[in-house]
């Protein structure tokens, strides 16, 4: 077999990947996203019909249209980037410190190290937000604590805030970001920052101009590990913040489950990705040209 | 006495007692977990000199270099530079620089930004950096890579980027571990006769680590072998190759023949040592370090020896061994001799290759006998 069409095979199996698990169902959800909503199960109209003896394709626009003349999904969309923002940087002040730490730290301490950030993954997600409701509610732990200091002398309002949401959101994505920075911060060669301090740079500077330009690519693999699921992100906010907020997720939910409205949740989600994907690749695509150059 | 033809206008500051080093190395100790990389090193350097350390992989050089950098903290002794005190001065307060073994280029910065790297931390005006970056670029007769990154670099030329970046910033001291191994024996040479001509032009002191003896024994004013961690022997080039002060460093430093024996005699010239072993005497120059009866080593260089065709029966003399001719090696310009002399001791004797030769005047099984003039031994002193 030659060299070429062992790469082709070897490229196959995640092309079928991508195929059967991505774009079919991209597809399937795509076209409901012109389709009308209709009575029944489910509860949309076909693309295709017959009208008067012919195969016609009836596509309908209207979804579409709604989602640019409300601004209500608009704004939905909107605060969800910025939430996801905001999130994906929360995680990236905590976590490059974290990954900095476990990257310095002897070899044998490495494993142990990134096992403790990856442990609580091996409990449910739900049991872990469900602990910090009990942390942060009127009578939580964390509310007796600073009454028992005399720092406060009433329970705060900690739950059901943007507080909440933004510490459930951070602390569950953290380790998305540890692991990308630590990959990278890793196999960067320490002899590069004993060069910077020969030649004169203080600690805080072969950081600033050495550590973290190299890491710059693990920088933008965590964010958007983070950034991507945290757009769409439902159960956090829903659980931990507050009423006002309304995030795509939220509103994707009350139009598929509530309104039964398949069509719109379709084009809100197929809004969604191509507004994530499409920028995502544009820069990636330049990233890598910068890097080929 | 220095034996090494001295650079003409070189002083010998090391001989002057009154004269101050520049860098001062006292007890300096480091270790590695239970492993001593460094063993109570003492050590003077002086202005303008270029100091090359030789020694084995693992002896301890880079490690040496490193304390000096302030990269690692030694677990005990002193380094004063200058006469001051290293002790508190981190890495990028001391006014020295290195050329690091591995390079260390920073990858995501291009040659330009590589050598301006030091001066930008200075806060030097983008003209003095972009002047110098030239000048040095020149000098490493890099011009035109400095738009280039360092993964589009071959290995020579990496080795000079780092060099330039290491002069860059015009170091009262600059360590360089292993410069030039990456470059090819032409760039090599030229870069040597370089790198004399900068340390001469700017007077900065140099510490050159190398596992080339030739490059130690040509560039250095002096040198020093290392073993284990400590220092085995320190002088010009010169003294150490003519006066090894053990068997260490006298197969280190080139190739010597070491010969066991006792002292039998002092004579007016020098001493008789008895090697019943081997059923010789050796006539050796000078008081030999050690008294009267006692065991000795003696080193005689293969280049000192001669060799010629004997009889069978040839008798014994001073400085005379009979032997057989255990195989020949051909370097070009001279021949390496190996003779087994009776007991099975073997000797290495190397001759000039003086003309073209058709027929070789000793051969495979020959017997020979080896002779030495009695200045060619030198008596170890341990
Ligand atoms: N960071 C370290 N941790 C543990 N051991 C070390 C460390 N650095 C050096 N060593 C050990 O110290 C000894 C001296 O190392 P060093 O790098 O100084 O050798 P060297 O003389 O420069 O050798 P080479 O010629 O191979 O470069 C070696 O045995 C090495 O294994
Ligand atoms: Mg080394």
């Amino acid at each position: 077999m030659s060299a070429a069409r062992r790469r082709l095979l070897v490229l196959l199996l995640p092309l079928l990947w991508m195929a059967v698990f991505f774009l079919a169902p991209f597809a399937i959800v795509l076209s409901i996203a012109f389709a009308e909503a209709a009575e029944g199960l489910p509860p949309y109209a076909p693309l295709l019909r017959w009208v008067d003896g012919a195969l016609t394709l009836q596509l309908n626009f209207q979804n579409l249209a709604l989602l640019a003349e409300d601004s209500y999904y608009l704004d939905a969309y909107l605060l969800s980037l910025r939430v996801a923002a905001i999130s994906a940087l929360l995680c990236l002040l905590v976590g490059y410190p974290m990954a900095l730490a476990i990257a310095r730290a002897p070899e044998r301490w490495r494993v142990p190290l990134l096992l403790l950030v990856i442990l609580p993954f091996w409990t449910s997600f739900l049991l872990r937000i469900t602990a910090w409701i009990g942390i942060l509610q009127d009578q939580g732990w964390l509310n007796g604590l600073l009454l028992a200091l005399g720092v406060i002398e009433a329970p705060l309002q900690l739950l059901y805030t943007e507080f909440a949401m933004y510490l459930g959101i951070t602390y569950c994505y953290l380790p998305f970001m540890v692991l990308p920075l630590y990959a990278s911060l890793v196999k960067q060669d320490p002899a590069l920052l004993d060069a910077a301090a020969d030649l004169g740079a203080p600690p805080w500077r072969s950081f600033l101009t050495i550590t973290l330009p190299l890491s710059l690519p693990g920088i933008v693999a965590g964010f958007l590990l983070v950034f991507i699921p945290a757009v769409g992100e439902f159960v956090i906010p829903e659980l931990l913040g507050g009423p006002g907020a309304q995030l795509i997720g939220r509103v994707l939910w009350t139009e598929f489950f509530q309104n039964r409205d398949w069509p719109l949740a379709s084009a809100l989600a197929s809004v969604l990705l191509l507004a994530l994907v499409l920028p995502i690749a544009l820069f990636q695509w330049r990233f890598a040209g910068e890097r080929r150059r | 006495m220095n034996l090494a033809a001295p650079r003409p206008g070189s002083a010998e500051p090391w001989r002057d007692p009154g004269a101050e080093p520049f860098l001062q190395i006292e007890g300096l100790t480091k270790r590695f977990g239970d492993f001593v990389a460094l063993d109570r090193v003492d050590l003077s350097i002086w202005r303008g000199e270029f100091f090359a350390l030789l020694g084995g992989s693992g002896s301890g050089k880079s490690t040496l270099l490193r304390c000096l950098a302030g990269l690692i903290e030694p677990d005990a002794g002193r380094i004063l530079l200058d006469g001051q005190d290293m002790a508190q001065v981190p890495p990028y307060r001391r006014p020295v620089n290195m050329m690091f073994q591995s390079y260390a280029l920073f990858p995501h910065m291009d040659v330009a930004r590589n050598i301006g790297f030091g001066l930008r931390q200075e806060g030097a005006s983008r003209a003095v950096i972009r002047d110098r970056v030239a000048e040095m670029l020149a000098l490493v007769r890099m011009e035109g890579f400095g738009a280039r990154r360092p993964d589009e670099l071959s290995g020579g030329q990496r080795a000079r980027v780092a060099l330039a970046r290491a002069l860059a910033k015009r170091p009262k001291l600059l360590l360089l571990d292993e410069p030039l191994s990456a470059l090819d024996k032409n760039l090599r040479e030229a870069t040597q006769f370089e790198l004399v001509n900068i340390q001469e032009r700017t007077g900065t002191t140099f510490v050159i680590v190398t596992h080339d003896q030739e490059e130690a024994m040509t560039m250095a004013t002096r040198l020093a072998v290392m073993d284990r961690g400590t220092l085995a022997q320190v002088g010009t080039p010169g003294e150490v190759y003519e006066f090894p002060n053990s068997r260490f460093t006298a197969e280190f430093l080139g190739t010597a023949n070491i010969l066991e024996g006792v002292v039998e005699a002092l004579t007016p010239a020098g001493a008789r040592i008895g090697s019943s072993e081997y059923d010789f005497d050796i006539l050796s120059e000078g008081e030999p370090p050690k008294p009267l009866g006692s065991r000795v080593f003696v080193a005689i260089r293969p280049e000192r020896m001669r060799i010629e065709r004997a009889q069978e029966g040839a008798d014994f003399g001073d400085n005379r061994v009979v032997g057989r001719v255990r195989d020949i090696a051909y370097f070009g310009d001279f021949f390496v001799y190996y003779v087994v002399l009776e007991g099975g001791k073997e000797l290495r004797v190397s001759q000039p290759n003086l003309r073209r030769i058709t027929e070789r005047p000793v051969d495979w099984d020959d017997l020979v006998a080896v002779s030495w003039a009695p200045e060619a031994s030198v008596v170890l002193p341990e």
